[in-house]
């Protein structure tokens, strides 16, 4: 069988495009994954940029900072270890460096109590004394899903809180800035949890170091307005 | 020679093409009679997982006829299942691909027959891979009179082969202008109540489960809050159980101690005499 010439020219310019883009193709996945392996570590950078821990001034004056984690006795306990740590005497500050501290996990990492990659993103304190602490979504996606990790993680903050920071009353989660339902599919985060009843109402010269009281009562959750939802019989509608 | 190849080849073709045809529309014939048949039959797992719950003012379908009339005067006589998550919420997951929503829709069914042999009705929040959301299923609790609640949970934590309850924290009992509770704090006129049946199936599980702890536990699970009955959250450690064998072990345990934690309940909850009246 014999071809014309321009059949000849056609198929050897295939093959040759065959053999091109066979040689080509693994070079440009590997380019594709090297850029978007970049693109994530910038964005990792930004992000931790972002939300450096607050810095530790070694001029304040040291205390011993009572820290709570897992007890180990895998039962859902926590127990208090003492840590020495020079904390600012302002509470968003103070609660900044403990919450850090915290988040930095104990010498033992089983007994930490909230995940490695969660970040504490902001810290406000309201002049009632409720704290908002918001945290990155690491919080919520990483912790391992259960009513009894999900409680131990609230209540290492909340009692870290209340054994440091004595202006905090009752302290509300955001997680990236938004109130979420649940922490992960258990947990209520709705509402306030109180922190220390007795708490001490907090200077009101912090303005700097947070938003304005009225920005600041945005974030407070409200009330939920649904209503109870009248069952035939009118049961435990009414008080 | 070669015409003759040609004409070979084109009535194969031809061929081909209409028995391809044929069995094309066979296949459409069969397909057709066979959808609405395969809809019918569609059982819990081929669900939609966006199916809505029944509604609370619906009776409750999967209610047994074994009252009884001394059970019906006391108050309690319906039971709330509630295994958790569901659909594309799969809950906590261990490594063996175990998922929390799989596990307690099994042991539902075990807890279910344990609370029937009891004498109790048991309404089940979702029978199959739905995920009704937590209002939805709190209604069908609070569509209720005389009815607890149990919301079954498996944990990532905790030693294996223990079990915990969790009642609401106490909650302040606040009532709008209406004079009507807050459907977020319909939990608060019950909270001693799900402590004592709490404590009640505690109790049970504590003697059954070594390692558990022998009291009720507190913690603002999100379920409860919105619950206007007695209610508790029974959660079994864990996913992270090597072989799956280990949680089915548990199951009997599990659901003996319910129902017998149920009907030690039922004569400490008498329901008011008014309807409107608090428990």
């Amino acid at each position: 069988m014999i071809l014309p010439r321009w059949r000849w020219w056609f198929l050897a310019a295939l093959f040759l495009a065959v053999v091109i883009a066979a040689i080509y193709l693994p070079i440009l996945r590997r380019n594709i994954k090297q850029a978007a392996k970049l693109q994530q570590r910038s964005e990792e950078q930004a992000r931790r940029e972002l939300t450096q821990p607050t810095v530790i001034n070694p001029s304040d004056p040291k205390v011993k900072a009572k820290l709570f984690w897992a007890s180990g006795a895998d039962d859902g306990t926590l127990s208090a270890v003492t840590v020495d740590l020079p904390l600012s005497s302002e509470p968003v500050l103070r609660a900044k460096q403990v919450l850090n501290t915290l988040l930095a996990g104990p010498v033992d990492t089983e007994l930490r109590t909230l995940p490695p990659d969660a970040a504490l993103l902001a810290f406000y304190l309201l002049p009632d004394g409720t704290a908002i602490a918001d945290f990155s979504e690491a919080l919520g996606t990483s912790i391992p899903s259960g009513i009894e990790s999900e409680q131990m993680a609230v209540d290492s903050i909340a009692k870290t809180l209340a054994a440091n920071v004595p202006q905090v009353r009752q302290m509300k989660i955001l997680i990236h800035g938004q109130e979420m339902g649940t922490l992960a599919g258990h947990l209520d985060l709705s509402q306030a949890f109180v922190v220390n009843a007795n708490a001490v109402a907090p200077r009101t010269d912090n303005a700097g170091t947070g938003p304005s009281t009225s920005a600041a009562r945005q974030l407070t959750p409200t009330a939920t307005a649904v209503k109870l939802a009248a069952p035939p019989n009118n049961m435990a509608t009414r008080p | 020679m070669l015409l003759d190849v040609g004409r070979v080849v084109r009535n194969r073709i031809r061929q081909t093409f209409w028995v391809g045809v044929f069995v094309v529309a066979l296949f459409a014939a069969f397909g057709a009679a066979a959808l609405p048949s395969a809809g019918q039959a569609g059982g819990p797992a081929s669900a939609p997982q966006t199916q809505p719950p029944p509604t609370p003012a619906q009776p409750p379908a999967t209610a047994t006829p074994t009252q009884n009339a001394t059970h019906a005067q006391a108050g309690v006589n319906i039971v709330v299942l509630d295994p958790a998550h569901g659909g594309t919420d799969l809950g906590a997951r261990g490594t063996g691909g175990i998922h929390e929503s799989d596990i307690v829709l099994e042991f539902a069914a075990q807890v279910r027959t344990a609370l029937e042999a009891q004498g109790f009705q048991v309404v089940q929040t979702r029978q199959g891979n739905a995920n009704p959301s937590f209002d939805d299923r709190s209604a069908m609790a609070n569509a209720q009179r005389g009815a607890i609640f149990v919301t079954l949970h498996i944990a990532s934590t905790g030693t294996p082969g223990t079990a915990r309850v969790y009642v609401m924290n106490d909650m302040a009992a606040g009532v709008d202008a209406t004079g009507l509770i807050p459907w977020d704090r319909a939990q608060a006129p019950f909270v001693s109540l799900s402590r004592r049946l709490g404590d009640n199936v505690q109790a049970l599980l504590a003697q059954r489960f070594k390692g558990s702890p022998a009291v009720v536990q507190t913690a603002s699970v999100r379920q409860l809050r919105t619950t206007a009955a007695p209610a508790i959250a029974v959660e079994i450690s864990s996913v992270t159980v090597e072989d799956r064998a280990q949680l089915d072990h548990m199951a009997p345990g599990i659901a003996d101690a319910i129902a017998r934690g149920a009907a030690a309940f039922r004569p400490s909850y008498v329901l008011p005499a008014n309807p409107g009246e608090r428990p």
